[in-house]
């Protein structure tokens, strides 16, 4: 920043965080769209308005607006008779790929949300196919990327920032959100066709033939994975078998156990944790805080280490695990993590520490790979309630015996 | 879905032949290949692979396919025991789907 910028003002002192305003000329037209003040917080590091060029591109300066900012993804805008439309990048920039390694880890994910409505990538014409996706940013992300380059419409229903199987179950992608947001945008208006590609998982929520009835639009249905959507496009809308059924991968299943331990390891898993380090200080000489710190730890270390065998193993060796149940799979795991525990510190147990420990592990395994079940795309709600009505009462008395025989062996030691 | 079988003899889906026009929607909507269309009938193929998504249903225009269907996922059910009423499913997961 130089004193002959014409634009920059000196920061008053007192205030880092100078208003756009004060700093950078108004934008030359009030089009409704959103735009970044030039003035970042941080004035020193980033010159201020230095090349306005590059700061507010030549595409947009007079689409900015105080108080919104572009999406780094928009690329241009496309004229079309409802208005102009932002045309997105069908790569993915480094913020995105960060982006999508916060949410599997659970940072922030409530807010990964873009706005419904209209989008472009490439270059599309009237006569060009409509995707329709849901606004949560990763599974948008993924469609336009894997359009590959084809021109389409994007038009982004609003499922409150909630992939497509899950919104479409829940029914916020769903018939009514679609027929309202075709009309919203005026999509007749854009396109000359009459048809709308509708993701497949999205169909449990969507009422092909009712969508048709309220807005006009036939609806096709795409395939399960946005990787197949430009094949699918380029063979004239046609799925091949594999692109209509669902895998669940050795991938698939590893990057939902972050979140599946995040929703484990919440409020009442602490609470039992503390419990399970106050329990831990009473022996036979009363009680004693070293006691409660050595058995009490040693007893979250063994409900961490089911955790660990129910949450992530049984999911990643799910295929190869024995048993229909989720409920048994999760006890091979977790009989196994005992087992390992066991060898390693079972020296310093007695009988009922031994006992106590394969017990806790495996209960609580057992438990965990039964949550598992909420997040595969091939458990029926009927199994799942079937599976809990035999499983949780073992559960829950594996865990009983193994608060007795811990406690028991207090007195033993 | 090979090597990915859940509990067999308990999903809830129904297909009344009769009703039935043939129009394969429920063939194409289907994950997991349950519902197969042949000579102008819909059929049953395979219902223990049905995971009670409910997208058939949902697509008939006829009305000739019923499933209970909703969410699977243990926390839900646990608290529609305790609330009584039907499950909801907070779906946290599913990132990848
Ligand atoms: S409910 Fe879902 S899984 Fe079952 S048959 Fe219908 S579409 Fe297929
Ligand atoms: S969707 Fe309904 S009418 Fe069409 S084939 Fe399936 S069962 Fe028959």
């Amino acid at each position: 920043m130089t004193e002959t910028n014409p634009c920059c003002a000196p920061a008053p002192p007192g205030n880092p965080l100078p208003m756009a305003e004060t700093c950078c000329p108004p934008p030359s037209s009030t089009a409704l769209a959103m735009a970044e003040p030039c003035c970042g917080p941080d004035r020193a590091a980033e010159p201020c308005c230095g090349s306005a060029s590059e700061a507010v591109g030549p595409r947009w300066a007079d689409r900015e607006r105080p108080g919104y900012r572009i999406w780094p993804f928009v690329e241009d805008w496309i004229e079309t008779p409802v208005g102009d439309v932002p045309v997105v990048s069908p790569r993915l920039g480094r913020a995105d790929v960060l982006g999508r390694w916060a949410m599997r880890w659970g940072i922030g994910r409530d807010r990964y949300r873009i706005a419904p409505g209209l989008y472009a990538v490439g270059r599309p014409t009237a006569d060009s196919p409509v995707v329709v996706t849901a606004n949560y940013k990763m599974t948008f992300d993924l469609v336009r990327k894997d359009l590959g380059g084809v021109d389409a419409w994007i038009l982004v229903l609003e499922t409150l920032g909630i992939n497509v199987w899950c919104a479409a179950g829940k029914g916020t992608f769903g018939t009514d959100e679609l027929a309202a947001r075709v009309q919203k945008v005026g999509l007749d208006r854009v396109v000359s066709h009459r048809t709308l590609v509708v993701p497949q998982l999205g169909a449990t929520g969507v009422a092909a033939h009712e969508v048709r009835r309220r807005c006009g639009f036939r609806v096709v249905y795409g395939p399960v994975r946005s990787r197949d959507l430009a094949a699918f496009l380029g063979a004239g809308m046609k799925a091949s078998p594999n692109m209509r059924r669902v895998t669940f991968s050795l991938w698939e299943r590893l990057v939902l156990t972050p979140v599946e331990l995040r929703v484990i390891l919440m409020r009442p898993s602490l609470v039992l944790a503390a419990v399970l380090l106050m329990l831990g200080g009473i022996g036979p000489g009363g009680y004693s805080l070293a006691g409660a710190l050595v058995r009490g730890g040693a007893a979250v270390g063994a409900l961490a280490a089911g955790v660990l065998a129910g949450a992530v193993a049984a999911p990643a060796l799910l295929p190869w695990l024995p048993g229909r149940m989720f409920a048994v799979k999760g006890l091979w795991t977790g009989l196994g993590a005992a087992i390992v525990l066991g060898a390693r510190f079972g020296a310093r147990l007695d009988g009922w520490g031994l006992m106590a420990l394969v017990l806790a592990v495996t209960a609580a395994s057992s438990y965990c790979a039964m949550n598992f079940t909420g997040s595969t795309p091939f458990t029926s709600p009927s199994g799942v309630e079937r599976e809990m009505r035999r499983a949780l009462p073992w559960q829950i008395g594996a865990a009983g015996l193994a608060l007795v025989a811990w406690m028991v062996s207090a007195w033993s030691l | 879905m090979e090597g990915f079988r859940y509990l067999d003899g308990v999903a809830t889906l129904e297909l009344d032949a009769d009703r039935c026009v043939g129009c394969g929607l429920c063939e194409t909507v289907c994950p997991h290949g349950v519902l197969a269309v042949s000579e102008g009938k819909a059929r049953i193929t395979d219902r223990d692979a049905c995971m009670e998504c409910g997208a058939c249903a949902r697509n008939c225009p006829v009305e000739a396919l019923s499933v209970s269907a909703g969410v699977g996922c243990a926390g839900a059910i646990i608290k529609s025991w305790i609330t009584g009423a039907p499950p909801t499913c907070g779906c946290e997961g599913g990132g990848g789907c």
